[in-house]
């Protein structure tokens, strides 16, 4: 009975001494992130960059909110990449933690209801990395960093027209896989929207190696532009078959094929092709090069658009809380959705009375065997 | 009409690497009545030793064709080995368990392939490096790749060799003579388990020789490729009639024209395993053997 006594009794003490770090000028923020499961690759950037953003407060003495400066406290939680662990998390984080803000989950399976818990306890959060349209619409208190993936349908449409010139193109996407299909579709309306005649627009079934029937009907449309929105895995088969039966013109893809892989799969076939993205790693804005720098001195490695945008998320964020002037949630959340312009790592981007910030799209060209930054589309 | 060619052509090649693994599925049934579900999984094993075998002949800087007929022999020497252990190991105990204990084994067998190669070789794909000559030839709208006329003249050279094998030598009487009757051929002198050994051996090599083929039309594998097309190369041989090499061949090409032609005709390719179903099933209702599968009388 004694040892449980003063086993309470040091956990009090010990809760203690925490409590009184935390209220000499800390701000504490949430981290939730994908760190095992199956993209733990995702959770690591989003740590390594939500580390790299506090500690450069940090050592710059603090962040000044209303004359105080700060010191900012991290709590990573990993949520195994699954949906109801990110649930979990993020509640543990606002009731257990008492977070100003929570920043992830970073895939839209975790995040939207990581939102939904956010949005109910009025916590702002900022999801670096879902596309998901659902995670942002109807909340209040969530935002996102990067853009929606209909977003990209419409960049796409776009380059394809104005950059590529390109009159007549032609779709060949996965129709079993939402992502694939929703941008896709607005791919389509988009083009046409533009001035443009989509002359072939096929499908086919996650898992399939042979496209020739598909690729065959497109190549006797006789389009200027190929667009495929498909995985990374997938996109070297598709080309490699398009070239076979004798087309001869551009392709452009999206975000999903922005993975080293595809180089070394694809070969010769996949270049000169270009595809958008969140962000380049050899883009040339001030900001983005410091970023990269220190990223790649830190980690040893170069940092994919995860680690870009939780900076940018941890970015906005901490240009919210100096606005808002106060440590509170809901003054934070106003600050957030009044950002007029942030300059970041992934671009420049505001706000504008939803989650999804107005940014532009990065446009990659694949030139000597390596990913290049090739031009900035806002639509 | 060049459309009709093309796709045709589309057709023929994959149609080619379904007949080549059909006939495991089928030698092996009409020896042993059992379904080989690992047939898919073997397949996909044939292709990762092509993987590391073209990569290493590459390293030995042979001329690409040597490359490639050393690495096919390669592939269908290692798979087949591997299938004959696989028959000593799993299947061979079973020999006169139910059948449906062995079916499950080879399910499990299947399982267990796909299985140990994502664990030690990883799930990210692999591409295979071009080891055929791929020019592109126009002819009045028809682009024919000599890729694509390789893949069908090694296939059709291959299945005619392995069907005057079959029908011309006394192995391949032997292996008719088991399928016939089980119980009285060990009485003529024939070594049942050494025929059977063989059937999973040949069987697999030709497997593994359209893995190769399908692997240089399609140059991407995974540990789970074997899957769908084992499904496919099965649909090909009930079709055709299990048990009968000719049979599988046939429904091999014709499940190749279904996958083609079905996004030419119909709206969506989504409507592919649709048809390849349907015509399983019309098949199966009006001749229960396959198109040419012999009439069996169930002895009772």
């Amino acid at each position: 009975m004694r040892s449980v006594l003063s086993a309470v009794g040091v956990f009090l003490l010990v809760g203690l001494l925490f409590s009184t770090c935390g209220a000499a000028n800390v701000i504490v923020i949430g981290v939730n992130a994908e760190l095992t499961g199956s993209i733990p690759v995702v959770g690591q950037s989003c740590k390594n960059a939500a580390e790299m953003a506090a500690d450069e407060v940090n050592k710059a003495g603090g962040l000044e909110v209303a004359g105080v400066k700060y010191q900012i406290r991290l709590i990573v939680e990993d949520n195994e990449d699954k949906p109801e662990s990110a649930a979990a998390v993020a509640q543990k984080l606002i009731s257990q933690n008492q977070v100003l803000a929570l920043i992830g989950a970073n895939a839209s399976r975790n995040a939207i209801p990581a939102a939904q818990i956010a949005e109910s306890a009025k916590v702002p959060m900022i999801s670096p990395w879902s596309t998901n349209v659902k995670t942002t619409q109807g909340k209040r208190y969530v935002f996102r960093a990067c853009f929606i993936d209909d977003f990209q349908g419409v960049v796409c449409a776009k380059f394809a027209r104005e950059n590529l010139k390109a009159t007549k193109a032609a779709v060949l996407y996965d129709i079993a896989s939402e992502y694939n299909k929703g941008i896709a579709e607005v791919f389509k309306r988009s083009f046409e929207q533009y001035g443009g005649k989509i002359v072939a627009f096929e499908t086919y079934t996650t898992g399939d190696q042979d496209f020739s029937s598909q690729l065959t009907r497109i190549k006797q449309t006789d389009p200027e532009v190929l667009f495929l929105p498909n995985y990374y895995s997938e996109v070297p088969l598709q080309i490699q078959q398009a070239r076979r039966l004798g087309y001869t013109g551009k392709v452009l893809g999206s975000d999903s094929w922005g993975f080293p892989d595809i180089l070394k799969l694809g070969g010769a076939d996949i270049e000169g092709h270009f595809f958008s993205t969140h962000y380049a790693p050899d883009i040339a804005t001030p900001v983005a090069q410091k970023f990269i720098k220190a990223y790649e001195e830190r980690f040893k490695e170069k940092p994919d658009d995860v680690a870009a945008l939780t900076y940018d998320s941890f970015g906005m964020l901490f240009q919210a809380i100096k606005a808002a002037g106060k440590l509170d949630r809901e003054a934070v959340r106003d600050a957030l959705s009044k950002i007029t312009l942030y300059d970041g790592v992934t671009g420049k981007m505001k706000f504008e009375g939803t989650g999804d910030p107005v940014k532009s799209a990065v446009f990659i060209q694949i030139k000597g065997g390596k990913f290049t930054y090739y031009d900035s589309v806002a639509p | 009409m060049a459309v009709i060619l093309q796709q045709t052509l589309n057709g023929l090649q994959l149609g080619s690497v379904y007949a080549l693994i059909a006939l495991g599925y089928t030698m092996v049934y009409g020896i042993l009545r059992l379904i080989n579900f690992a047939h898919g999984d073997i397949f996909m094993i044939a292709c990762y030793i092509g993987f590391f075998a073209s990569g290493a002949f590459l390293a030995r800087h042979l001329p690409t064709w040597a490359v490639f007929a050393s690495t096919l022999l390669t592939s269908m020497v290692l798979t087949a080995l591997l299938a004959m252990l696989i028959e000593r190991s799993a299947y061979k105990p079973l020999r006169y368990a139910p059948r449906v204990s062995a079916v499950i084994t080879a399910l499990g067998v299947g399982l267990f392939l796909e299985h140990f190669t994502l664990a030690t070789l990883g799930p990210a794909p692999r591409a295979i490096p071009p080891l055929l000559p791929a020019a592109n030839y126009n002819m009045g709208g028809l682009t024919i790749s000599s890729l694509q006329l390789m893949i069908i003249v090694i296939s059709i050279i291959l299945m005619l060799l392995l069907d005057t094998v079959v029908q011309k030598t006394m192995t391949g009487m032997a292996m008719r003579a088991i399928s016939f009757d089980k119980t009285v051929v060990p009485l003529m002198g024939v070594p049942v388990d050494r025929i059977i050994s063989l059937t999973f051996a040949i069987g697999s090599a030709v497997a593994a020789a359209g893995g190769i083929l399908y692997s240089q039309a399609y140059p991407i594998i995974n540990p789970y490729m074997g899957v769908r097309i084992g499904w496919w190369a099965f649909i090909a041989a009930v079709v055709g009639g299990i048990g009968n090499i000719r049979g599988a061949m046939l429904g091999g090409y014709i499940l190749g024209f279904v996958e083609v032609f079905t996004p030419t005709i119909l709206p969506s390719s989504t409507y592919r395993d649709f048809v390849a179903f349907t015509i399983l099933l019309a098949v199966l209702i009006v001749r229960p053997t396959g198109i040419l599968g012999r009439v069996a009388a169930q002895k009772v």
